[in-house]
C-alpha cells in the first residue's frame, strides 16, 4: 500500500500545462480590445500623445537649424508649457493602463462564477493565468506600438525628416522597456486580483502601490539614506556613499528605472546614470552623443530589473492561484 | 452488471480540522442517474470537485471512467461534463461565443466545432437566441445554456451541482424533461440537490449525505422502506370518539396511530391496510368520512432521517 502510494505520487501529471493557452489568450485579448475601459484609456493616451507631440513639434520647428541630430527623440522629451513632455505622461499612464487591464482578471471570473466552469475544461490553471497575463501584455504591447507608430507618423508630417537608424533603434528599445514597465503593473494588479475577491479592492491596492512609488518612495529613500548613512561634516567619502545608497534605494521603484531609461535612451548625450565625479569625465567631450548600442548597454540593468520584477510578481501570483480553492 | 463509471473508496477531504467528506464510498454505474442529496454543507460539492480533480483528496481513492482525477485531470475533464452550482457566463458575449470559448478550450476545431455547437443549442432549445448576449437571458435559459456547454463535449458522464436551484417551477419542469431526454440517450449522470421532489422524479438511485458521510444509499423506495420502517401511512377522517384510536392500534400490522384534532388520524402500517382499517372503524361504530394512503416520498425519508439524526445527536 505504502509502495503503491509513493509510485502514484512520483507520477508526473499528464499532458502539457499549456493546453488551451492560445484559446485563453485569444478570448482575453478580444475582451480587452473591445472593452469600454480600454477604449477610454486608449483615447486618453492618444489625446496626450497628440497634444504633447504636436506641442513638441511646434517647438522644434521654431528652433530648427540648430543642427540637432535627434529630432525624433526630442518629440518624446520636449515640453511646452503648460504640457509636460510625452515621457512624463507615459510614466503615469502606462501603469494606469496596466492596472485597468488586470485588476479584475481573476476575481472577475470568480464573481461571474465562470472560474469553476473554465477549470472543469481539460486545461490546467497554468494555461488560464498565463493566458490572461500574455493577453494583457499583448494588449499593452499593441497599444504602445500603435502609439509609437503614430508619433513617428506625426513626426514625419510635422518635421519633414525621416528618423535615422540610430533613432529607430533607440525608440524600439525604449518601447520594449515601456512594455515591461507596464508588465510590472500588470503582474501586480493580477496578483491583487488573485488575493482580493473584490475587484474594487484589488484596483485600489494596485493604485495605492503605484502612488506610493510615484509620490512617497523618493522621500522615503532619501530619509532612509540619511539615517542609514549619516555624513559627518567634511567627510566626502561618506557623502558619496550616502548618495549611492539613496540612488540604489530609489532604483527599487519601477518608476525610477523607467525614467532613467527614458533619460538615457532619448537623450544620447547622457553617458552615465547616477553620480559622476569630475575625474570620470576626464578626456570626455561634453555633449557628444553616445552610440545607441552604448546607451542600450547603459540601460541594460534597468531593463533586466524591470523584466525580472515582472516575472517575480507573476510567479508569486501563480503560486497563490495554484493553491486557491476553486469553490466560491 | 454495467461498467463502473464513478468509484470512490474511503474518500476523505479535510480543510484544516474540518472534515468536509468523511470516508465516502460511492459507486455509480453506466447509464445510471444518481442523486447526491443532503443539506447545504454536507460535502456534496466537495465530493464533486474531487471527482473532477479540482480539489485533491486528503486520503482515499477516486476513479472516474477508470482514471484518477488527481493524476490524469485532463483526460477526466475531457470526458466529464460539469455544470456548477449557479453556472456563470461571460455576459458580454453571445450564447454562441460562450460555447465557442468552451469548445476551443476542449481543443475542438472547425467545422466539427460549429456542428456540435448548433446541435447542442438545438437540443436545449436555444437556437433562436444563439446570437443574443447572455446578459439578456433568464435564469432558466442560462441553466439550459449551461447544459449546452456540457453537451458540446459529448461527455460520458455529466455532473450537475444543484441544477434546479433558483429556477421557477416551469423552468424546473423543462429542465427535468431535458435530463430525462439525456437519460434515454444513455449518458450517466450525477446530480446533487437538496430539492428532493425534483431529484426523486429523475434519479434511479440516491445517496443521502449528512456531515460528510453518505448515510443512506439506494432507490427511493428502498430508502423509504429502511427509514420509515412500515412504509405506509394511512390518513383517516372519522367521527367516533376515543374508541377508534384504541381499536386501530389492535390491528395486526399497525405500528403507530396518532390523532390530530378530533377527527383526523394517521396510521402507520407495514402493508396497505386500508380495507382492514375501514372495516375496524365501522365495527367500533365510527363514521368514516375519508381515507387515503401516502406513497412515501424522499421528502419524508429526509425529514424523518434528520429528525432521528438530531435525536441521536442529542442523546450522544
Amino acid at each position: 500500500m505504502q509502495r503503491q502510494l509513493s509510485t502514484t505520487i512520483r507520477q508526473q501529471r499528464e499532458g502539457s500545462p499549456w493546453t488551451g493557452l492560445w484559446a485563453v489568450v485569444a478570448k482575453e485579448m478580444a475582451d480587452y480590445l473591445t472593452s469600454v475601459r480600454m477604449l477610454i484609456l486608449e483615447a486618453l493616451i492618444l489625446l496626450t500623445a497628440f497634444g504633447t507631440i504636436y506641442a513638441a513639434a511646434q517647438n522644434l520647428r521654431a528652433g530648427t537649424g540648430s543642427g540637432d541630430d535627434f529630432l525624433f527623440l526630442r518629440l518624446f522629451t520636449t515640453a511646452r508649457d503648460p504640457l509636460p513632455a510625452f515621457v512624463g505622461f507615459l510614466g503615469l499612464l502606462v501603469p494606469l493602463l496596466a492596472i485597468a487591464l488586470a485588476f479584475d482578471s481573476v476575481n472577475g471570473e470568480f464573481n461571474q462564477r465562470t472560474l469553476s466552469k473554465v477549470l472543469a475544461q481539460p486545461i490546467y490553471r497554468d494555461a488560464l493565468l498565463m493566458g490572461k497575463f500574455l493577453a494583457g501584455l499583448g494588449t499593452l504591447a499593441l497599444a504602445l506600438a500603435a502609439i509609437w507608430l503614430l508619433i513617428i507618423g506625426m513626426g514625419l508630417l510635422q518635421l519633414g525628416v525621416p528618423p535615422t537608424g540610430e533613432e529607430t533603434v533607440r525608440m524600439l528599445w525604449f518601447l520594449l522597456v515601456t512594455i515591461f514597465y507596464g508588465g510590472i503593473w500588470l503582474a501586480l494588479a493580477m496578483l491583487f486580483s488573485i488575493i482580493f475577491r473584490q475587484p474594487a479592492t484589488a484596483a485600489l491596492a494596485a493604485i495605492a502601490v503605484w502612488l506610493f512609488f510615484t509620490v512617497f518612495w523618493g522621500i522615503i529613500a532619501s530619509l532612509l539614506a540619511r539615517t542609514l548613512q549619516p555624513v559627518p561634516p567634511g567627510d566626502l567619502q561618506a557623502l558619496v556613499n550616502q548618495i549611492q545608497l539613496e540612488l540604489m534605494l530609489t532604483r527599487l521603484s519601477p518608476n525610477t528605472l523607467f525614467s532613467e531609461v527614458a533619460l538615457a535612451m532619448l537623450n544620447p548625450a547622457v553617458r552615465a546614470l547616477g553620480l559622476i565625479l569630475p575625474i570620470q569625465l576626464h578626456n570626455a567631450i561634453p555633449g557628444t552623443p553616445l552610440p545607441a548600442a552604448q546607451s542600450i548597454l547603459l540601460t541594460w540593468p534597468h531593463a533586466t530589473g524591470l523584466i525580472a520584477a515582472t516575472i517575480v510578481l507573476f510567479a508569486v501570483g501563480y503560486i497563490l492561484f495554484q493553491r486557491q480553492e476553486v469553490r466560491a | 452488471m454495467a461498467e463502473v463509471v464513478v468509484e470512490c473508496r474511503d474518500l476523505t477531504k479535510q480543510y484544516g480540522s474540518f472534515t468536509a467528506v468523511d470516508n465516502l464510498n460511492l459507486t455509480v454505474r453506466k447509464g445510471e442517474v444518481f442523486g447526491l442529496l443532503g443539506p447545504n454543507g454536507a460535502g456534496k460539492t466537495t465530493t464533486i470537485l474531487m471527482l473532477l480533480g479540482l480539489t485533491e483528496p486528503t486520503s482515499g481513492s477516486v476513479r472516474v471512467l477508470g482514471l484518477d482525477p488527481a493524476r490524469q485531470p485532463l483526460s477526466v475533464k475531457a470526458r466529464v461534463g460539469y455544470l456548477p452550482d449557479q453556472v456563470g457566463f461571460y455576459d458580454n458575449l453571445t450564447a454562441r461565443e460562450n460555447l465557442n470559448y468552451i469548445a476551443k478550450l476542449n481543443g475542438m476545431r472547425e467545422p466539427e466545432m460549429s456542428r456540435r455547437i448548433n446541435a447542442a443549442l438545438e437540443q436545449v432549445g436555444l437556437s433562436q437566441v444563439a446570437d443574443r448576449r447572455v446578459k439578456t437571458f433568464s435564469r432558466g435559459m442560462r441553466q439550459r445554456l449551461g447544459v449546452a456547454e456540457v453537451l458540446i463535449k459529448q461527455p460520458q458522464l455529466i455532473i450537475m451541482d444543484e441544477p434546479t436551484l433558483a429556477l421557477d417551477p416551469e423552468a424546473v419542469r423543462e429542465f427535468l424533461d431535458l435530463i430525462r431526454q439525456l437519460k434515454t440517450s444513455g449518458i450517466t449522470m450525477l446530480l446533487s440537490s437538496h430539492l428532493l421532489q425534483q431529484v426523486q422524479a429523475v434519479c434511479d438511485r440516491v445517496g443521502l449525505f449528512h456531515k460528510g458521510r453518505m448515510v443512506l444509499e439506494g432507490t427511493v423506495s428502498e430508502l423509504a422502506q429502511r427509514v420509515l420502517g412500515g412504509a405506509y401511512r394511512i390518513h383517516l377522517e372519522v367521527e367516533g370518539g376515543d374508541a377508534v384510536a384504541a381499536a386501530l392500534r389492535e390491528l395486526p400490522g399497525v405500528l403507530n396511530v396518532s390523532q390530530e384534532g378530533t377527527r383526523f388520524y394517521n396510521v402507520e402500517a407495514r402493508s396497505d391496510l386500508r380495507a382492514e382499517v375501514a372495516r375496524k372503524v365501522i365495527e367500533v361504530g365510527g363514521r368514516l368520512l375519508g381515507l387515503s394512503v401516502d406513497t412515501p416520498g424522499l421528502d419524508e425519508v429526509y425529514a424523518r432521517y434528520f429528525k432521528k439524526g438530531a435525536a441521536y445527536a442529542a442523546t450522544a
